[in-house]
């Protein structure tokens, strides 16, 4: 294999490794937005909370940041649907712009209370065995990259599955695409409102306990990866599951292409770049049809 | 089996309905026909609970429907298909009839009215796996009344069901309504092709700005003067 020919392979495998989360991000945006039309801006500190879950279970008690979503993953569930019911349901009738700006001020203060109890420094967790690489044909895949990779999918076909498969996944699809029509179905729409928002939260937690090891980690950490996921989602479409899994995968190989072959600084600014084109000449998404 | 009673519905400051009072009896087919506007899908919205009444009174039996949430409606056999099919668009047909039984007490029984569906609508056995959304339209209409009795209706409430169907099709749902009325399922049919329900129907309501106008057999309406006029073009 010629050296380029590994470069190339190479971050190719790392851009799908670290996609795989980013599309678990978008997951999490895009049911949420399907079920309720709300455009979560405080979804990036969902992550950080997770982040920094799962970091202080390791420092702290000692418990493996990735055996701590067991706890972590079902709590920021619960905590979700609380934070549907007692925060958010009650200015949902104000239309899509005041949630909007509901949830920014949510990500604001979330954010900074953070800040207040944590600082601002910049964090890193090592786990014991991510110290060595993995090496599987010649290509150097990090361990912890891997491990959270391989959960992501995971966890992602688990939700398929749920989807697809149980009374309540098709009612929460029945419901993004036609409330009312779900209402006469003898669906309660509130209650799979509340579902939803607890799993958006849930998958947003997951993928920051999955991260924290391959991440560096602070409170304002969210801001960055909420406009990652406008990105995602809108590559795949707002509101397609599929469209967004893709979007993930896409954003993550585009920004290690660019790290490699531009310069890890642009890194970002490559993906804001492919955001803004697509939202040019392709505003249904990369993959989305155009919804009616 | 259904009395509306004298109910009244606003929509903010415009009033819809002005007390409007019908009754729909065990086993019946029961038209309300009006023009555009008249208050009819209105009146299926409110029984459905999906808008609340100012003042009257909805029962079934002896049940009052109108504090109800639309989930307890539908519980109770009061179904309705929606004016414009209303199905869910990105899932198969198959689902689209699934999530047509999703209460609790439909869930037991899925797979019974499935056959059941099928033996009434044969062409959508075939069309199972298709998405919603590409059907046609009569099958989109055959598709939102199969959904409808997968929840085992007592009553069945159809909004406008031959709206925007070829004339072919509309003389097929006309057929149909009959046959699902005949298998014992009460009917409420809201409808502007006003000829074909009052004929159908054993009884009907006429409906004006909110207002019962007129009542009585299909028959009686169909030769009443003003309906004649009205409605008819004759």
């Amino acid at each position: 294999m010629t050296a380029a020919m590994e470069t190339l392979i190479q971050s190719l495998v790392n851009g799908v490794l670290t996609g795989s989360l980013y599309a678990m991000i978008g997951v999490g945006l895009t049911v949420i937005f399907g079920v309720m039309r709300i455009i979560n801006l405080a979804h990036g500190e969902m992550v950080m909370l997770g982040m920094f879950s799962a970091y202080w279970s390791y420092t702290l008690w000692k418990i493996d940041s990735f055996l701590s979503a067991i706890v972590w993953v079902p709590l920021f569930f619960l905590a979700g649907m609380l934070a549907y019911r007692y925060l958010v349901r009650a200015i949902m009738p104000g239309g899509e712009l005041n949630t909007l700006l509901y949830t920014a001020g949510m990500s604001l203060l979330i954010a900074n209370v953070a800040l207040f109890a944590w600082t601002g420094d910049y964090r890193t967790l090592n786990l014991p065995y991510a110290v060595e690489p993995l090496h599987p044909f010649g290509i150097a895949v990090p361990v912890p990259l891997a491990i959270a990779f391989g959960l992501a999918a995971l966890i992602t076909a688990a939700l398929y599955v749920f989807l697809a498969r149980t009374d309540t996944g098709r009612a929460v699809r029945a419901t993004s695409q036609n409330p009312e029509a779900a209402a006469l179905m003898g669906i309660n729409v509130e209650r799979i409102a509340m579902i939803t928002f607890g799993l958006g939260t849930a998958l947003a937690a997951a993928a920051g306990v999955l991260l924290v090891p391959s991440l560096y980690l602070y409170p304002t950490v969210g801001e960055i990866l909420v406009v990652k996921c406008f990105v995602i989602v809108v590559l795949g479409g707002l509101g397609s599951i599929p469209g967004a899994i893709a979007g993930g995968i896409l954003l993550g190989v585009i920004e290690s292409f660019g790290a490699v072959y531009v310069s890890v600084a642009y890194k970002d600014t490559i993906g804001f770049i492919m955001f803004l084109l697509v939202l040019l000449f392709r505003p249904q998404g990369l993959f989305g049809a155009a919804r009616s | 089996m259904l009395r509306v009673d004298n109910i009244e519905v606003a929509y903010g400051k415009i009033q819809a309905l002005w007390g409007v009072s019908f009754e729909v009896r065990d086993g019946e087919i029961v038209a309300l026909v009006g023009a555009n506007g008249a208050g009819k899908t209105t009146t299926l919205k409110t029984v459905s609970a999906l808008l609340r009444p100012s003042a009257g009174a909805i029962l079934l039996d002896e049940q009052r429907l109108d504090c109800c949430t639309p989930v307890k409606v539908v519980e109770f056999g009061v179904i309705q298909v929606p004016e414009g099919r209303k199905l869910f668009p990105h899932m198969t047909l198959r689902e689209n009839l699934l999530l047509g039984g999703y209460t609790r007490a439909a869930r037991a029984e899925r797979s019974k009215r499935l056959e059941h569906v099928f033996e009434i609508f044969p062409a959508l056995r075939e069309r199972q796996g298709q998405i919603a959304g590409t059907l046609s339209g009569g099958e989109q209409q055959m598709a939102a009344i199969g959904r409808g009795l997968m929840a085992g209706p007592r009553i069945l409430m159809l909004d406008e069901p031959s709206l925007g169907l070829a004339p072919i099709m509309v003389e097929e749902m006309f057929r149909v309504v009959r046959e699902i009325n005949q298998r014992g399922v009460t009917i409420l049919l809201v409808e502007q092709n006003t000829e074909n329900a009052l004929e159908l129907a054993h009884r009907g309501y006429v409906l004006e700005s909110g207002r019962v106008v007129l009542e009585g057999t299909g028959k009686e309406l169909l030769a009443n003067e003003k309906v004649r006029e009205a409605y008819l073009g004759l």
